[in-house]
């Protein structure tokens, strides 16, 4: 559905994105993971054929995104980073108008229909200007669901909501990506793990790891971290936990916890919780903390470094 | 060609959503009130003395004069406004070509002066009642086809200068000031050139309307020349539209 190779952007003198390849196949939702300025946004406004490459070529729903940009335009469904709206049109209107552009037929039932999936049927008579952060960005997303896209891109599309309604979009997410293509970037990790079936990580412009997040952590670290802290005094609780079979590494922290490491596969949890306890500790937590999405940046890049 | 007249039916609603409309509606209603009444004024004093009948001509003279200031508020927004606010990106993803969208904001503003005008008939009508045989009917055509091709031309230069700034104040200083030209400046040296002249009259906004149309004559070289000035209008606004795409 998703088939982009070799794919270079420059702005002026400086190169955005350099040598983008993937592909993305239908029912499958892939996610776009990098730090602020990578290219995620840049990559995405190619696909959606709001703006030619400098090089490469991208086929989106088997159509070329420069030749035939209208064709891809017409099987698309886009919401950009900043989800830019009319403030001063009502909900309803500012939909109608985007279905009519995309010629829907019956369109005020459709608009009912996407108002009904994000959840704001409620407010459909309402000013866009008067919406919340997390509102708006469901607005962008019914827009860009309308039309019933056979590829769906989304740019950052949990952030602004609270907790309760990002639970509600990724199960969306989830639902419209068994049988379309979704392309969707974030800078959570968990986000990625929680929806996407594959992860491309971005960096500099260059894709530098594509797998499951599973996969990417666990090749990457080999080896799970978890934090431990007991109540009270804990001077030597580095000491007993370093001596456990199985543990790598123990280091105590300033707030009186102490990290430790297991080869992943073998785990030393259960054991460390009995050594620890003998040793006279109360324990009151045992807790695993995953790589965060800088740790996996550093990670890769320095990889990428030795390399050279 | 359905997308064209979607975007022009949305810029219209907004036209009639914001106090602009009514304030263009005012500032170009009101004086020409004001001198619809002092025609028929100085008329009647003229007719007491065996005068000439008044003639509603001067009124689609201040009509157009009125648009040289006003035109450039109506368009100064339709393409800079989607630029700042970023909802050019949704436009420019939609199935739309970049000259269905400039051509579709051009008309919704062409759209709204043609109402505007249309509300100015009622003059005429009045006048034809008060002189005796009644006025010019043809005049008056060929002076409104006038009033036609000269918005539709001026409206068309503001939106394509509206798509090159994201500011809309800008567009707007620019675009008053190229009309100010076309319609003062550039024939001024006429008077004082051996030859060379006409190319500049030619050049005017002013005289194909004052000098030809608005008197009941209506030349090819007028037609031609406004809605050259219309394509030249659109064909910048989308050439404007696709730089952007590449910048």
């Amino acid at each position: 559905m998703i088939k982009v190779s070799g794919l270079t952007k420059d702005y002026g003198a400086r190169r955005a994105i350099q040598n983008v390849s993937f592909d993305a196949q239908q029912g499958e939702i892939v996610g776009f993971l990098g730090p602020n300025g990578a290219g995620k946004t840049t990559t995405m406004r190619i696909l959606t054929g709001y703006m030619p490459p400098t090089d490469g070529e991208a086929i989106v729903a088997g159509y070329d995104v420069v030749e035939e940009s209208l064709e891809v335009r017409k099987r698309v469904g886009y919401l950009p980073e900043t989800v830019p709206l009319y403030n001063d049109m009502i909900v309803f209107d500012y939909l109608k108008f985007m279905g009519e552009l995309r010629k829907i037929p019956k369109v005020d039932d459709r608009v009912d229909e996407v108002l009904e999936m994000v959840g704001l049927f409620e407010r459909a008579d309402g000013y866009i200007g008067n919406l919340s952060k997390g509102m708006r960005q469901r607005i962008g997303l019914a827009q860009a669901l309308l039309h019933r896209p056979e590829v769906l891109i989304l740019d950052e599309p949990t952030i602004g909501l609270d907790p309760g309604q990002v639970v509600e979009v990724r199960e969306l997410i989830k639902e419209i990506g068994k049988e379309r293509t979704v392309l969707l970037s974030t800078h959570l990790l968990n986000e990625a793990q929680n929806i996407c079936d594959r992860v491309l990580i971005i960096n500099k412009g260059k894709i530098v790891a594509e797998d499951t997040t599973e996969n990417l952590q666990a090749r990457l670290i080999g080896a799970e971290r978890v934090v431990i802290r007991v109540r009270g005094e804990s001077d030597d609780l580095a000491q007993t936990v370093k001596k456990v079979k199985g543990v790598q590494s123990a280091e105590a922290k300033e707030d009186g916890s102490v990290e430790f490491e297991y080869a992943s596969g073998k785990d030393a949890r259960p054991e460390v919780a009995k050594q620890v306890i003998n040793a006279g500790y109360e324990l009151i937590e045992l807790r695993p903390i995953g790589m965060s999405l800088e740790e996996i940046f550093l990670e890769l890049t320095s990889a990428d470094a030795k390399k050279k | 060609m359905k997308n064209i007249w979607t975007i022009a039916k949305r810029e219209l609603d907004n036209y009639f959503n914001s106090p602009l409309a009514y304030v263009v509606a005012f500032s170009v209603l009101l004086p020409i009130g004001i001198y619809f009444s002092l025609i028929l004024w100085v008329g009647a004093q003229q007719a007491m003395m065996g005068g000439p009948a008044p003639d509603p001509s001067p009124m689609n003279w201040l009509f157009v004069f009125l648009m040289i200031f006003l035109s450039p508020a109506l368009t100064m927004r339709l393409l800079s406004d989607e630029a700042r606010m970023g909802t050019l990106e949704l436009l420019l993803t939609a199935p739309v070509r970049d000259f269905e969208l400039v051509a579709g904001k051009w008309l919704g503003a062409f759209v709204f002066v043609l109402g505007l005008a249309a509300l100015t008939l009622v003059y005429p009508l009045v006048m034809h009642n008060f002189v005796s045989p009644g006025i010019d009917w043809m005049v008056v055509l060929s002076s409104y086809i006038g009033v036609i091709l000269v918005t539709a031309a001026l409206l068309a230069l503001g939106t394509g200068i509206s798509a090159i700034f994201s500011n809309q104040f800008a567009a707007f200083f620019v675009t008053l000031g190229l009309f100010f030209f076309l319609w003062f400046m550039v024939s001024l040296p006429a008077n004082y050139l051996t030859n060379g002249g006409d190319v500049l009259n030619y050049l005017s906004i002013a005289t194909h309307f004052s000098q030809s149309m608005n008197t009941g004559t209506i030349n090819l070289g007028d037609i031609v020349y406004y809605l050259s000035l219309t394509a030249l209008g659109l064909f910048a606004g989308t050439t404007a539209v696709e730089i952007r795409r590449w910048r």
